[in-house]
Order: C-alpha cells, then sequence, then structure tokens
C-alpha cells in the first residue's frame, strides 16, 4: 500500500461511504432479533393459534408478544419464519 | 464501551463474550467494508444489497465462536460477503432470464481497490481528528465545504486547504513518516 499519491487515496477513501443508517441500527438489533426469533419459533411449534397468529398478522402477534424491532428487522423475522409460515423455501 | 482502541481480535472476544456494546461497535467498525462489497464491488441494487449486509451480520454472529483466527475477522467477513453477493446474483440470473451471471473477477479490480481503501481507513483513523473528520465528511460522505466548515465550526475557505493538507499527512504516515503525520492540524 505504500506509494500511493493523494489522488490515489482520496479515491480509495470514496469507495468506503457509511452503510445507511438503518442498515446498521437493523443489524446492531439482531442479537435481540435473534432471541426473538428463537422464543416466537419455539412457541409456533409447540401452539398452532399462535402460528394462525403470526400468519395473519406477523407485526401484531410480534407486539403481542412484546417484541418491536425496527421494519428491517420484522422484515428479516418475516423472511426467517417463512418455512413456519407454510412459504417454499427460496 | 470504549472499543475504538480495541484490534479485531480484542473486539472478536468481547462480542464472544457477550459484553455490553460489543456487538454494536463490531457492526459499526466493519459496516462500510461489507456495504463497499455489497453496492461497489458487486453493484448490487439498494434492497439486494440491504439483505445481503444484513445476511452476512447474521451469519457473523452465529458463527463468530467458530472463527479460528481472531486476527482475521476482516479476511473472514470479506469472504462471507463475496459468497453471499455471487448467491443472491445467481438466484437474480436465475430468477430474470437474460439477467447477467455473477462474474467475480469482474469485480475484483473493485474488490481489490476496497481491499486497498481498508488499509486507507486505518491511517485515517491513525491520523486522527480534525483530519480524520474532514477527510471522511469530504470523501467518504460527501458533504460540500459550507456543510464540514458548519459541522466543525470552520470557516468554509479553508476547507479545501484543510483537505489537501490532511491527504498529505496520511500519506505521508503511510509512508512511515508516522509521528509528524500523527501533529495536530
Amino acid at each position: 500500500m505504500n506509494g500511493y499519491d493523494e489522488e490515489q487515496i482520496a479515491r480509495l477513501l470514496r469507495l468506503l461511504p457509511p452503510a445507511p443508517e438503518a442498515w446498521v441500527q437493523a443489524a446492531q438489533e439482531l442479537p435481540e432479533a435473534r432471541a426473538a426469533l428463537d422464543d416466537l419459533t419455539a412457541r409456533a411449534e409447540r401452539d398452532a393459534a399462535f402460528r394462525l397468529e403470526l400468519e395473519a398478522d406477523l407485526e401484531r402477534a410480534l407486539a403481542a408478544a412484546g417484541y418491536e424491532g425496527s421494519p428491517s428487522v420484522v422484515s428479516r423475522l418475516r423472511r426467517l419464519l417463512e418455512p413456519v409460515e407454510g412459504a417454499e423455501p427460496g | 464501551m470504549e472499543t475504538a482502541g480495541l484490534s479485531d481480535a480484542q473486539l472478536v472476544t468481547r462480542c464472544r463474550a457477550g459484553e455490553p456494546g460489543a456487538w454494536n461497535a463490531f457492526v459499526e467498525r466493519f459496516s462500510r467494508y461489507v456495504y463497499a462489497i455489497c453496492s461497489r464491488g458487486f453493484r448490487l441494487a439498494p434492497s439486494d444489497a440491504e439483505d445481503v449486509f444484513q445476511e452476512v451480520f447474521a451469519r457473523a454472529y452465529e458463527k463468530l465462536g467458530e472463527l479460528r483466527n481472531d486476527d482475521a475477522v476482516l479476511p473472514w467477513l470479506g469472504q462471507l460477503t463475496r459468497r453471499l453477493c455471487i448467491d443472491r446474483m445467481r438466484v437474480l440470473a436465475r430468477d430474470a432470464p437474460g439477467a447477467a451471471e455473477p462474474d467475480e473477477r469482474a469485480a475484483e479490480e473493485t474488490l481489490n481497490a476496497i481491499d486497498d481503501a481498508i488499509a486507507v481507513r486505518a491511517a485515517l483513523d491513525a491520523v486522527g481528528d480534525p483530519c480524520s473528520e474532514i477527510l471522511d465528511r469530504f470523501f467518504c460522505r460527501d458533504e460540500s465545504y459550507r456543510t464540514i466548515g458548519d459541522a466543525l465550526d470552520l470557516p468554509a475557505g479553508t476547507i479545501a486547504s484543510r483537505i489537501s493538507r490532511c491527504l498529505a499527512k496520511v500519506r505521508e504516515l503511510m509512508e512511515g513518516g508516522g509521528a509528524s503525520a500523527r501533529l495536530e492540524e
């Protein structure tokens, strides 16, 4: 990496803009989301009524379970719950 | 928790131990790298880039305990991101007949430049403020002289010359003249 002039340094710096704040925040919430997901999937496996609630309205079921995540985390939970919701993978 | 002075390996150790704030710092530290690979390296559309970005950190969170060499977390994340980008492009190509198949070699030049940019970024951090912040705002965040001047309480007319001097300091630091480059602006 030695031997770069100022113009090259400037060009390289431009390659690393910050990621969108919402993306970073959602990734930072992953441990919490993961815990919620584990809890939700375990409940859905043993409680058919709760599984139906998830299928019908994920956001409301999450709120009722005491979890409020950012939209992107909820979106990720929805995708991860797809097998529970009966969707075909991939 | 103060994490700025931690090495990558130390940060990984703290994440594994579940220390408060460690995971947030981990995401913060590596988010630009992962984002750059998705958006600049493979030029994924924003929605696809976001999915890959989240998947990278989800897998990193799950697999951090299996990392053999904590010092190698950056290349590990880089490989993981590349693989997930290619997977995403394959799905896109499958679902949209006629779409280009993923070609990692075509992205290779940019991906190599992103790795070089990480070294520049490290030099930027070493130079410290105000140079680090001025250069970050101008080159990485694409802010105007006026915006930078307002934010840092500096005359906008001096920003261009400060940028020039700060770039010289980063170059000097990268060439091994670290001591003088660390001097305050």
